[in-house]
């Protein structure tokens, strides 16, 4: 296969904690991100699930150079871009959009949807022309399902829907080809999220976009994911293509995330059986030796607690970090 | 998809602009400070028409005239030299319009330079930056500024840059406490990852949102910086005679004639305490409505 779109490898964000009352010194670190490895293809999209808390966020935001990674490597369309400084970085923001989780707290509450949607042409030098800057922000509206006749109208007249409808067209006015995607349902209505998600999935089809969608909603990234990845205190301990992932989850804490997800059938609902899954996710600053999920796993044995497990290949593009896996086959 | 854009367009809620529904909620919550807003901007407009207003001219001398008080002829009395009083006031509002609100603009500019600039870039430059503003702080400004005019003279330009100075820098806390708490919003670091530049996300997106702080510091310095130039031109240091200021009134004829003449002492001394009360309560409600984080800070 040709060289992916965006490759990540063993990539580290550790926060430095400091204490001391005069000079401030360092006196541990919060491990936010811990060895990560993705790959996303062209036109792909690949799901970034885990609790509130696992690093996928922060995941988003260093593969977006929004932050310095401590360690591993970042490589966006063939460069190498862990090092990459403010003005390196620059031109390359064109190729990678985001979008944000909360719809209201993005959008600057004093400019107008005209300003918003074209700011990143504006930045990027591409208003010179009056009137093909204001087509091309019409043209933006359209296709995320906006009347371009609101141009001229404040965030605040918007719902929670439709201002994340002018994120996602801020994200395509200069036409990127990945969009990473922090969690941009999370915190919309139910009714609302389902068209928000279809936007998603139209604008890939129809721009050959690649995401990197983060959530912790199972059934919407089960919607928008080709593959997906599951995060647990700063890893990945399991990543597979979607169907795989749902129909054989191999590591023991996919398979509490998939239980965890209610059936809409009462009866079902009282009757299933659930991998149950208790206690809290470990502290980042200190994570538990071994395997970090061995704290709350049903099957943990001994290994767990000593040894962390690797990311193996199962074929088909399946890896999981378990002991317990190899130790069954 | 359609469906939902036609919502919006029939819930939106009916038009009406900004400003006058601020005015609307200043009446209504605060009716106290709608009413100090009220003579602050008569004070602006005696100042403004002041040579329209003034029966006579702030020194017009008619020495049959000496010492009379208040009538319908001179509705605020006369001092030693017969000179109107009420026409020397209003005169006087002139001057503290003028020193007033330049002083208090270019004060506001320089905290919002220092402030944004520190706030926003942080780190080591706003760690030495606020070091200087600190020990500028320690000082006593009337000192400063009695230090400063006695060196380079009285005179209105002078005190307009020393008080706008003084007060800038100190302001800039305000504001730097406005921009940290504004950098830390979704909309600014989304301007940064498309690759925004600082000054663009400085002016387009720091700035219109600090507004309301910047919009009650201004008010607020107005009336600071007429009470320190009254307190200037009272020890003397302030705009020299013959020019008509308040500070200038009480302390030249209002305290030399202010047994056989009460109300020259009276007259300016209500001119300055209405209007420094009216800003400061004008200034409160104004802080109350568009920016309650900044209660108690002065």
């Amino acid at each position: 296969m040709a060289e992916p779109l965006l490759r990540v490898d063993d990539l580290k964000v550790h926060f430095p904690i400091e204490g001391g009352m005069l000079l401030r010194k360092q006196v541990g670190s919060i491990r936010a991100v811990d060895g990560v490895s993705l790959t996303v293809n062209r036109g792909e999209t690949l799901g970034l699930v885990g609790e509130s808390g696992c690093g996928k966020s922060t995941t988003g935001l260093a593969i977006m150079r929004m932050l310095t990674p401590t360690g591993g490597r970042i490589a966006f369309e063939g460069q190498d871009i862990t090092a990459y400084d403010k003005a390196q970085m620059r031109p390359l923001r064109r190729r990678m959009q985001m979008v944000y989780q909360d719809p209201y707290g993005s959008l600057n509450p004093r400019m107008k949807v005209r300003d918003l949607i074209g700011e990143p042409l504006v930045v990027h030098g591409l208003a010179s022309d009056r009137r093909a800057y204001e087509d091309k922000i019409a043209s933006l509206m359209r296709t995320v399902g906006l009347l371009p006749a609101m141009a001229d109208r404040y965030p605040h007249e918007f719902s929670g829907g439709q201002r994340q409808r002018i994120g996602i067209a801020r994200a395509l006015a200069l036409e990127p080809s990945l969009i990473i995607c922090d969690e941009p349902v999370s915190a919309l209505d139910v009714s609302i999220q389902a068209q928000v998600v279809n936007v998603f999935v139209d604008l890939q089809q129809r721009l050959g976009l690649a995401y990197v969608f983060i959530a912790h909603d199972l059934a919407v990234v089960r919607h928008v994911s080709d593959r997906i990845a599951v995060m647990y205190l700063g890893r990945i301990v399991e990543i597979a293509k979607r169907d795989t992932l749902y129909r054989s989850p191999q590591h023991p804490y996919t398979q509490a995330l998939l239980a965890a997800v209610p059936v809409a059938d009462p009866v079902v609902e009282a009757s299933r059986s659930r991998a149950i899954v208790s206690g809290e996710v470990p502290s980042a600053t200190k994570p538990p030796p071994g395997c970090a999920f061995h704290t709350r796993c049903p099957h943990a044995f001994a290994r767990c607690r000593t040894e962390l497990p690797a990311l193996r290949d199962l074929g088909d593009g399946q890896a999981v970090a378990c002991h317990l896996d190899e130790a069954n086959g | 998809m359609s469906a939902v854009s036609d919502i919006a367009v029939t819930a939106s809620a009916p038009p009406r602009h900004p400003v006058a529904q601020f005015l609307r909620r200043l009446v209504r919550e605060k009716p106290f400070g709608a009413a100090a807003g009220v003579v602050f901007v008569l004070f602006l407009l005696c100042g403004i028409f002041a040579d329209v207003l003034a029966p006579y001219g702030y020194n017009q001398i008619s020495p049959i005239q000496r010492l009379k008080p208040p009538s319908w002829a001179y509705p605020f009395g006369t001092d030693n030299l017969g000179r109107d009083l009420l026409s020397r006031c209003l005169y006087g509002a002139q001057l503290s319009v003028i020193i007033g609100l330049s002083a208090a603009a270019l004060a506001t500019v320089i905290s919002v330079l220092i402030g944004t600039l520190t706030g926003y870039l942080g780190g080591r430059f706003d760690m030495i930056t606020q070091r200087f503003v600190d020990a500028y702080m320690s000082f006593p400004e009337l000192i400063i500024l009695i230090t400063v005019v006695s060196v380079v003279g009285p005179g209105m330009p002078q005190i307009i840059v020393i008080l706008s100075l003084i007060l800038g820098i100190s302001g800039s806390r305000i504001i730097r406490g406005a921009v940290i708490s504004v950098r830390e919003h979704m909309y600014v670091h989304a301007a940064q990852s498309i690759g925004a530049s600082t000054g663009r996300i400085l002016w387009r997106h720091i700035l219109p949102n600090i507004m309301p702080p910047i919009i009650v510091l201004f008010t607020t310095r107005v009336g600071t910086v007429i009470l320190a130039e009254s307190g200037l031109s009272f020890l003397g240091l302030g705009v020299p005679p013959p020019a008509p200021t308040w500070g200038g009134l009480l302390s030249g004829s209002g305290r030399t004639y202010m047994f056989q003449g009460p109300w020259l002492a009276l007259a300016p001394g209500l001119c300055l305490t209405s209007v420094i009360f009216a800003t400061n309560v004008f200034g409160d409600a104004l802080r109350d409505l568009l920016d309650p984080r900044m209660r108690g800070t002065r």
